[in-house]
């Protein structure tokens, strides 16, 4: 996965399309804000998911956040190695640390998310 | 750190002057005899005394200091309600007594249930919860019961993104699927949006009033229109109710269902010093659904009534918890309409004072005016490499309890500020002052904050280790499988 060909969510997620499979995470930015995780919840794989609906939760020491689906599809694999050791995700947010693997009904909808220099951009935004 | 009083027993000691039995003891046959020591520590009574003493002296608490914790409405609790409920008449009384032994105390909670009824404008109070989000469950169960009567099956409550985070919980408890209803530009709900989100599967939209960002909405008329016209019911989270005593009746204004926190708006304690009290109000319609018993009144004698068949049940063995209520009771007969009125207004005069004292330090999202709280943000200090939570460590250091953070979820870096209306000028302008001077200190030297809190009895605690792996058997015990 090369970060620069990824896309990326106003919720500060990442998703890179692999052949059809979107695997998805959240950013650098969103596991910084975040701090240290401390539980995630996550479906089961099988189930069907709505591009933007709530998929599951990540609850860190300050706060809990929400995690939502960028894309539409089909849950085909959970990282369980998250879910057991949530620290991970602040280690290395972008490689093993990602979430969810999801087989899209409708690869077009990655273009209604934010580039890698749009998301540069608004993440630019969000410093001022 | 102060050593468990597990650690601090010593085998044979003991501060009980409970004499030897001489009774004949008697085989139950049914019973099954305890196997060994039940592992109560063994302590005399002055170590025990002073291992309390030692661990309230680390402790901080309203009767140390100022304590603004955001939507906890920490207010002091008098000392003539700890009085009050300690009159014998009253901590003697067991729950099984018979009516007649206990008109005083059925008076007493008669009283209550009534002053609340005026307070809010409901037609109804149940005493029974024990706790704000207790009775956020109970109101949710008394919507469900209502539907189910109606014969609707409605499914969806509306919970806006400044309401208490207990809301949305309550909701899905109860089997209904919350929804998430965004705030506009001004931290208050869009009647717009309402109005396209408000339709036949709308069970209730829940309403934290003022919000949590410590705003009234402003359309507060509107939106009530617009949830009774889709056939739902309103229920307010009456935790902020410290803004409004006296200023607006949530039920003339159209709110079906409510809880008021006796532990915040009426001045009994909170936490270790609690417990707490979640009293449930409802609108005529939905009398019938409170949980029993109800007391009643007639002929000037109170009784304990049961058979109520619209009655969503017990939602709490005996009465709720009783001697809270003689310590809200006494409150509000010793301030009075007119006390709680100025209390109301004390509490948003305070808070509007120290919004401006803070405003130029710190971001104030939603400047203009606010009720009884309001919410800053420590995101003018990232750039110097300082966080929200670093500022409120520093709090500490200056003997001051930090203010609730990183709530509301909408605000970055939050930090939600409650002075209430018991502390007076000079203890807010102490507060600003200590928050000017940590801004300052964020600028100049951002490394005293990271290391904040160096006063304390402990340093910074490692949370995110306590809540990876947390150790919940004291040292020595033998854990049980699966609780460590």
């Amino acid at each position: 996965m090369v970060p620069e060909e990824c896309t990326y969510t106003k919720e500060h997620e990442w998703v890179c399309n692999e052949g059809g499979v979107a695997v998805i995470g959240i950013s650098e930015y969103a596991a910084v804000e975040l701090g240290d995780i401390v539980y995630i919840e996550l479906p089961e794989s099988g189930s069907n998911v709505k591009q933007m609906d709530p998929i599951g939760t990540i609850e860190a020491v300050k706060t809990v956040a929400e995690l939502f689906s960028p894309v539409s599809g089909e849950i085909i694999e959970v990282n369980e190695a998250i879910i057991e050791h949530p620290e991970i995700v602040n280690r290395d947010p972008f490689e093993e640390g990602w979430f969810i693997k999801i087989r899209m009904s409708d690869p077009g909808e990655l273009d209604n998310l934010f580039s890698f220099e749009e998301y540069s951009e608004f993440l630019g935004e969000q410093e001022d | 750190m102060s050593t468990t009083i597990f650690e601090k027993g010593t085998a044979g000691k003991s501060g009980s002057f409970i004499s030897a039995n001489d009774c004949p003891v008697e085989d139950l046959g049914f019973a099954r005899p305890r196997g060994g020591e039940i592992g109560l520590p063994r302590i005399g009574e002055q170590d025990l005394i002073r291992h309390f003493v030692e661990l309230a002296s680390k402790n901080y608490h309203i009767d140390k200091g100022m304590y603004p914790l955001g939507s906890c409405t920490m207010k002091y609790n008098p000392v003539i309600n700890e009085e009050v409920a300690g009159l014998g008449g009253f901590t003697g009384l067991h729950p099984l007594q018979s009516e007649e032994d206990v008109q005083g105390a059925l008076e007493l909670m008669y009283e209550l249930e009534s002053d609340l009824c005026e307070i809010c404008g409901m037609s109804a109070f149940s005493l029974q919860p024990v706790a704000g989000a207790h009775g956020e469950l109970t109101g949710m169960m008394i919507a469900r019961d209502w539907f189910r009567r109606m014969g609707e099956n409605r499914k969806t409550v509306l919970v806006p993104d400044s309401a208490h985070g207990t809301n949305p919980a309550s909701v899905v408890i109860c089997g209904f699927t919350p929804k998430t209803i965004p705030s506009n530009e001004a931290g208050l709900i869009d009647p717009e949006v309402l109005e396209r989100e408000a339709g036949g599967d709308t069970a209730v939209l829940m309403l934290t009033l003022p919000n949590t960002l410590g705003l009234f909405e402003r359309d507060i008329e509107r939106i009530i229109r617009i949830v009774h016209d889709a056939g739902a019911l309103i229920y307010m989270d009456g935790a902020n109710m410290n803004a409004l005593l006296g200023i607006v009746r949530p039920g003339a204004i159209g709110v079906d269902i409510m809880h008021v926190n006796l532990h915040k708006t009426f001045s009994t304690p909170h936490g270790g010093g609690g417990p707490g009290s979640g009293p449930i109000g409802v609108r005529e319609h939905l009398a019938g659904l409170l949980p029993v018993p109800r007391i009643v009144k007639e002929n000037g004698r109170f009784s304990l009534k049961e058979d109520i068949g619209e009655s969503i049940g017990r939602v709490h063995p005996w009465f709720g918890n009783f001697n809270v209520f003689v310590k809200a009771y006494a409150y509000i007969k010793a301030l009075g309409g007119e006390g709680l009125r100025e209390a109301s207004e004390n509490a948003i005069i305070n808070a509007n004072y120290l919004m401006k004292k803070v405003e130029p330090h710190y971001d104030i999202k939603y400047p203009g005016r606010c009720m009884h709280e309001f919410v800053a943000s420590g995101r003018n200090l990232k750039k110097f490499g300082v966080k929200t939570v670093d500022v409120a460590k520093r709090l500490l250091d200056y003997g001051l309890h930090a203010p609730t953070v990183y709530f509301p979820l909408i605000v970055e870096e939050a930090l939600m500020i409650e002075p209430v209306e018991t502390e007076k000028k000079e203890t807010l302008d102490h507060f600003a002052d200590v928050m000017a001077a940590i801004a300052k200190e964020a600028e100049e030297d951002p490394e005293i904050l990271h290391e904040a809190p160096v006063t304390t009895p402990v340093r910074r605690l490692d949370e995110a280790s306590a809540a990876r792996s947390p150790e919940l058997c004291w040292p020595g015990e033998e854990c049980m499988p699966g609780e460590a």
